[in-house]
């Protein structure tokens, strides 16, 4: 089945356009990085992924921006007003991009060409003041529709695994491919020595499945110009739609998030249930003098499939109704009296479950919340996961990494580790070691009183890292019992000692 | 698991609580070993609980995985704040107390009274087992209080050998059922890494020196012996 025909519109560098400022060298930051920056910035040597410090180093007089991504929404709300002249079936992709099917347009208007013409011109009349104009493209299916918008080319129908086979694989991971992983499915396909779009294309499906699970499926199809959805995907048999009847109707946003929100959770646990996860949805609002509006949101995204996801997006089009749709003459008259979710799109949960190890899953969220509460209030790094790591001392055979973060992937503790420190380890670690003092066969920790050592087993010399002239440490570790029964890991530099941890 | 009103420990353990186990809503303080601490927190802990360590730096983290605590469930806030209020120590146990079975706790070197009886109240209430070792001690007397009285280690002599083996003796002691007190011999660990009740007259089953460590190791009992 090859991808329906797909028409794109992609306004470039939109967070800059939404943050008004694509006049000036600007640079949109999220997490401390660029994720947009204006033309004025881009000649200037500004790019996505710089870190701010970066950015400004190029670009002196950089105008920074924090990334709002309801305020992109927002901005984005009368170009899709613009295209819904066209079809009433516009798919919002993300704030930036949408995409609508052009099988009934485009022989209206007489042909994908003409309709491009007409859509591009509906869209730069619809855009502020000096923003860069936007660029439309036609290909089968939305992921080759979305390159060929960036090149702006309409590409003949049954031509679009040509097209896309000259992209690099890493194409996969910026598009709806973007969700479960497969960034790390596109490092691992340039390491396979598969760089290219029309290379992976070419490998039997049955072997993609077999070697890189459903996410490799998705991929192999999206780079054979078919429809990323398997043809499975289809229009619920159940109605799972969900409702929320608003009495008295709300005007401010807040309460109408906040009933989005409870809204999204019940139709992702209802899905849930069903085993399903919804891939497009369709949110509809009716208003207190008897305006209708809806609108339809993509959910392959960065964000995935998540009901967190899904409140977002609907809190985001709830904000573009009530607050900028006034300049489109949508901006409804009375306030929000009844508030839709209907999924248009299901398809079976493949695994978007978080992994939790098999755990009891409410708890397992309850602790992330937990957890959560915590990094808000003491930052991200106060609460950690250990993982094992490879090394010789105590301390070097963990690591810890933030909560919520994917742990590393090197190789852990597999590889053999001459000189490690046998079991069992001590129950104590000190961060930073306790210095300590040997005379004779008497031990005194961080100057306290002397105690006899009565056993003792060492010294065993370790010679680590000497390639490397400020990590080189030569040292002597010993294990010692004292007199009261306490035994300590020593660490003997020259003749400074330092107790490195002590089992207790 | 959430409705069973004990958390398992490990058999050898089960002796030193009068209910057999981690009873839901109890406090229990642990004072002279961190090693103590780490096992009762074990068999929960492989049984699919999830546990957490608040304020313990210092936490030898490849000694608790070797005593049984899945290191996947077993988020650390290594250092909270120092204040009482939000952020603070007392602050985020009660979080934790929350949502987590099992929380392993080293109170601050000052805890009011008035922080540990509602700590104790809301460990009490969530059903969850606090766990306060070390630290600035515990104001409050605690359900089961167990404290290591004496340790002995086995498989390091003089200069041969390595530590192998620990005998402790466990005074558990605390409030109602708890109070009268009981003192138990712990292979803690036991040579073979499990943890075992230990008789008086039982010697180390191996002795030291006769094992390769590894290269070095042996390098360098060479050169000493």
């Amino acid at each position: 089945m090859s991808g329906e025909r797909t028409l794109v519109v992609w306004c470039p560098d939109w967070s800059v356009v939404a943050a008004g400022r694509c006049d000036v060298p600007a640079a949109v930051l999220a997490a401390g990085r660029v994720v947009a920056c204006s033309a004025a910035a881009r000649v200037e040597g500004v790019a996505r992924g710089l870190r701010r410090r970066q950015a400004e180093a190029r670009c002196p007089g950089l105008v920074v921006v924090d990334h709002d991504p309801a305020a992109d929404a927002r901005a984005f709300e009368p170009v899709v007003v613009a295209i819904e002249a066209f079809t009433p079936e516009v798919e919002i992709v993300r704030p930036g991009v949408c995409a609508m099917a052009t099988r009934g347009p485009s022989r209206y208007f007489g042909g994908d060409d003409v309709l491009t013409a007409r859509v591009a011109a509906a869209v730069d009349g619809a855009l502020p003041a000096g923003a860069p104009v936007c660029r439309v493209g036609v290909a089968d299916g939305p992921f080759a529709a979305e390159r060929a918008a960036r090149k702006g080319l309409v590409v003949p129908p049954g031509a679009s695994a040509a097209f896309l086979s000259g992209f690099p694989v890493s194409t996969l991971s910026s598009g709806p491919a973007a969700e479960a992983g497969s960034g790390g499915l596109a490092d691992l396909l340039v390491r396979l020595g598969i760089r290219s779009l029309g290379q992976l294309a070419e490998l039997p499906t049955p072997a993609v499945l077999a070697r890189f699970g459903p996410d490799g499926e998705v991929a192999h199809r999206l780079a054979r110009g078919l429809d990323e959805r398997p043809v499975a995907a289809r229009t619920p048999p159940l109605d799972l739609t969900v409702v929320a009847e608003l009495d008295p109707p709300v005007d401010r946003l807040e309460t109408a998030a906040f009933v989005a929100k409870s809204l999204a959770d019940r139709l992702h646990e209802s899905l849930g249930v069903q085993g399903l996860t919804a891939s497009r949805v369709l949110v509809e609002a009716e208003w207190e003098h008897g305006e209708r509006l809806g609108r339809r949101w993509r959910l392959d995204g960065d964000g995935g499939r998540t009901a967190g996801a899904l409140a977002e997006r609907v809190r985001w089009q709830l904000d573009g109704w009530m607050t900028a749709g006034g300049e489109a003459g949508g901006r409804p008259s009375g306030g929000l009296t009844l508030l839709r979710l209907v999924p248009e799109e299901v398809r079976p949960d493949d695994g978007r479950q978080l992994g939790f190890w098999g755990g009891d899953r409410a708890a397992a969220e309850q602790v992330a919340r937990a957890l959560a509460r915590v990094q808000g209030m003491l930052g991200p790094d106060a609460a950690v996961i250990a993982v094992p790591a490879g090394g010789r001392s105590p301390a070097e055979q963990v690591r810890l990494v933030p909560w919520g973060e994917r742990p590393p992937v090197d190789g852990g503790p597999v590889r053999p580790w001459p000189g490690r420190i046998p079991a069992p380890s001590p129950a104590t670690v000190h961060p930073v070691p306790v210095p300590a003092e040997v005379a004779g066969a008497r031990l005194s920790v961080a100057g306290g009183p002397w105690s006899s050592v009565v056993a003792w087993a060492g010294p065993w010399p370790v010679d680590e890292r000497w390639w490397d002239d400020a990590a080189h440490r030569r040292r002597v570790r010993w294990q010692v019992v004292t007199a009261e029964g306490t035994a300590h890991l020593l660490s003997q530099q020259a003749d400074r000692w330092e107790v490195e941890a002590t089992y207790d | 698991m959430a409705g069973e009103r004990l958390l398992p420990v490990l058999p050898a353990l089960e002796a030193l609580f009068p209910a057999g186990g981690l009873r839901r809503g109890s406090v229990v303080s642990v004072a002279g070993s961190t090693s103590l601490a780490l096992s009762l927190l074990a068999a929960a802990s492989a049984q699919g609980s999830w546990c957490a360590g608040v304020g313990l730096p210092s936490l030898g983290l490849a000694a608790a995985a070797e005593l049984g605590v899945v290191l996947e469930r077993f988020p650390l806030v290594a250092s909270p704040g120092r204040a009482s209020g939000a952020g603070g120590w007392g602050w985020v146990v009660a979080a934790l107390v929350d949502a987590f079975d099992v929380v392993l706790a080293r109170p601050p070197a000052y805890v009011k009274a008035a922080d540990a009886r509602r700590l104790t109240a809301r460990t009490r209430e969530r059903g969850a087992v606090l766990v306060v070792t070390g630290g600035g001690g515990w104001p409050e007397p605690a359900e089961v209080q167990l404290t290591v009285a004496s340790s002995m280690w086995e498989g390091v002599g003089q200069g041969h050998g390595r530590l192998r083996g620990r005998r402790v003796e466990v005074v558990a002691g605390g409030r109602g059922a708890a109070a009268r007190e009981r003192r138990m011999s712990l292979w803690l660990p036991h040579p073979d890494g499990a943890i075992a009740p230990c008789t008086n007259d039982e010697t180390a089953p191996c002795t030291d020196g006769e094992e390769v460590v590894d290269e070095r190791g042996t390098h360098a009992r060479r050169v000493v012996s």
